[in-house]
């Protein structure tokens, strides 16, 4: 018997825009795919925004010639400097309010500071830089100073294609996860089997539904971005897109797998915190992977999450072709089609 | 259709752990028959209709439904059934419409979704959310996405458990729109007054076994009661059970507490008699009933317990 329903009534679409208005039909699903990425990124944004050098802030110990070692380093606006007597001095050094104590002997003067301590270590520069030329020194070289602050190499771009990527992981992961379990825990899911519905073509709706809300959902944060912090986009939108595409499937595929079992709303959040958790940790959302010993990199560079961050940064920081991505977005494509697999084949109906 | 039964069940059996729910079933539905499964709670009733729909697999036994077998193709006999489970909740922010547009897409041939929503009386919630629907609505369009594949074989398990009364009637006048399409019915319930209306044969399960079967008039029938006097004493009162049985008329006797239950041939011989002996012995009388037989007094009569205690 030849079948002439038309695509709108065929099971596959029908079950895709019914997840999808069930989304929209959701506020509190709104919230966290769409404003929540966009806050987390404008409090990111703001807490790491590019700063004026800070100046460092020093101590002179009180004496008899400290005004001849505390005249020049006030007069040296990269310096910050207080005259404190003895224990006011100890005590400011070692709860970190000076960085640098500066303590006039006989000969010279001594320099008191944590080593360990990077911004003490600037301070020590500085404040020697100024005392040595104070008493006539001269550079042998000649240098001059131009500064460079580029756009694509701000903390905050580095940081919006990360959290797009971790985005579209917990949305994938989160949407498509509680969903299914909760239609398993109503026994919706054993009233659908019990009906000629397509298993596979049900899973796969679950992945399609994200289509619609993934272009707002890349658009908000990319678009806030761009807008707001000037974030380059320096690969085309379609190259944003196919990247984003392949990364919400990829994830939608790894919800799938892990809402596969569980019976429980309960039991399903514990698995999603195990499978995302690495992720978080390693996958270079706030600070680049490679940050992690060389032994590590091969499990780091095999997860998902990893892929679609280094992936999306190529795209929006350095404009990368698709052959150049080739690597990264193979391995979302084995993570998707796997975790697909898999979920289909151990998948608990009822 | 012609001679093939819709269902043949034969020595069916299914265990969960140490738990028999059921126990050697042998059991054949004819195609276009309304059928009962009449049972307390924790018959196996549910169980027998899941292991029907292809939902569980039995122990043990042969299964089939509609001449076919769940190990051949489970779609294509999927598309000839229409279900209608126990606690299944449907999507609450779907709309009628778009829940039955869901389920119709899964049928290749079927009912528009408007005559179904028609059939159901949900015409005036056509746009409403799941959600929002009553407990006799949201029943009634669990019976319509049953129907929405224009079904042979339908299975309703407990379509009535929780409603109200009048829910109730406008559900069983439904379901008896269904009877007269043809098409074959089976309904798990424990409300004898379902069975009774809506049924031309009952099966009366108790702990996964079947203990009666036959139409609702035969299985009343074969109480040998026209009556059925209830009565009551003060706790603790005891009566002569032996007299009672040997009234003119009484045909069975029981008691359960201060409760006493006579099945009777006729009234007027049996009410008067009683009377007099329960004046005789000196015990008053709490309360005094009596009604036509039903297939309560059917399963009581078999297992000394009511249908809802389960």
């Amino acid at each position: 018997m030849a079948d002439r329903r038309t695509w709108r009534e065929r099971p596959l679409y029908q079950l895709t825009i019914v997840r999808y208005l069930e989304f929209v039909r959701e506020p509190e699903a709104l919230f966290w795919t769409f404003i929540f990425p966009v806050l987390l990124t404008a409090g990111l944004g703001i807490a790491f925004r590019s700063r004026p050098p800070e100046t460092a802030k020093i101590g002179v110990l009180q004496g008899p010639v400290t005004e001849a070692v505390a005249g020049p380093l006030e007069a040296d606006a990269r310096l910050e400097v207080r005259r404190l007597d003895d224990s006011a001095a100890a005590q400011a050094l070692r709860t970190g309010k000076i960085a640098l104590l500066v303590v006039p002997v006989a000969s010279g003067v001594t320099y008191r500071f944590d080593d360990a301590r990077p911004e003490a270590r600037t301070a020590r520069q500085l404040t020697d830089d100024v005392m040595q030329r104070a008493a006539g020194r001269i550079d042998p070289v000649r240098v001059s100073e131009e500064l460079v602050r580029e756009r694509g190499s701000r903390y905050i771009d580095f940081l919006v294609p990360g959290l797009l990527a971790m985005g579209l992981m917990g949305n994938g992961i989160w949407g498509i996860g509680f969903a299914i379990v909760d239609q398993r825990r109503k026994k919706l899911l054993k009233r659908l089997v019990a009906t000629p519905m397509s298993r596979a073509e049900y899973l796969a709706s679950f992945t399609l539904s994200r289509l619609g809300w993934l272009i707002l959902e890349v658009l908000a944060l990319v678009g806030f971005g761009v807008l707001v912090f000037g974030v380059p986009l320096r690969g085309s939108l379609l190259m944003l897109g196919i990247v984003s595409l392949l990364a919400a499937f990829t994830f939608g595929g790894i919800g799938l797998l892990i809402a596969a079992r569980p019976r429980t709303i309960e039991g399903a959040s514990g698995l999603m915190n195990v499978a995302m958790l690495p992720m978080w940790v390693f996958s270079g959302v706030f600070f680049s992977a490679t940050n992690f010993p060389a032994a590590m990199q091969p499990f780091i560079q095999a997860l998902p999450l990893t892929a679609a961050v280094d992936a999306l940064r190529a795209t929006m920081l350095e404009g990368a072709s698709l052959a150049q991505l080739a690597p990264e977005l193979g391995i979302l494509g084995a993570w998707m089609v796997g975790s697909f697999v898999i979920a289909l084949k151990i998948f608990r109906w009822q | 259709m012609g001679m093939t039964p819709a269902i043949r069940l034969q020595g069916l059996r299914k265990t969960y752990g140490a738990v028999v729910a059921v126990d050697h079933l042998d059991l054949e539905v004819g195609a276009g028959e309304c059928f009962g499964l009449l049972g307390p709670n924790g018959a196996g009733k549910t169980t027998t209709i899941e292991i029907c729909e292809g939902l569980t697999a039995p122990d043990s036994g042969e299964v089939e439904i509609l001449g076919r077998r769940w190990a051949g193709d489970a779609t294509g006999l999927r598309q000839r059934l229409g279900i209608s489970l126990q606690e299944t909740q449907l999507a609450e922010k779907i709309t009628v419409e778009e829940t039955l547009r869901l389920f119709r897409s899964f049928y290749q041939s079927g009912h528009p979704v408007e005559e179904v929503i028609a059939a159901v009386q949900l015409g005036e919630k056509r746009k409403a959310r799941v959600g929002q629907l009553s407990g006799g609505q949201k029943q009634r369009l669990a019976i319509a996405i049953a129907l929405v594949g224009d079904p042979e074989l339908f299975f309703l398990d407990e379509p009535t458990t929780g409603l109200d009364p009048q829910s109730r009637r406008q559900l069983w006048e439904l379901i008896e729109t269904i009877r007269t399409r043809q098409r074959t019915v089976v309904i798990t319930t424990h409300y004898m007054e379902e069975a009774e209306r809506l049924c031309d044969r009952v099966a009366i399960v108790d702990h996964g076994k079947m203990i009666a079967l036959g139409t609702p008039r035969a299985l009343i029938a074969s109480l040998g009661a026209q009556y059925v006097v209830e009565f009551g004493v003060t706790e603790g009162v005891s009566l002569p059970e032996a007299e009672l049985a040997g009234l003119t008329g009484v045909v069975g006797v029981r008691q359960e507490g201060g409760h006493w239950r006579l099945q009777a041939a006729e009234l007027h011989t049996v009410v008067p008699s009683l009377l007099a002996l329960l004046d005789r012995t000196g015990v008053a009388l709490t309360e005094l009933s009596t009604h036509a037989p039903t297939l309560e007094d059917v399963f009581v009569d078999l297992t000394g317990r009511h249908l809802r205690d389960g």
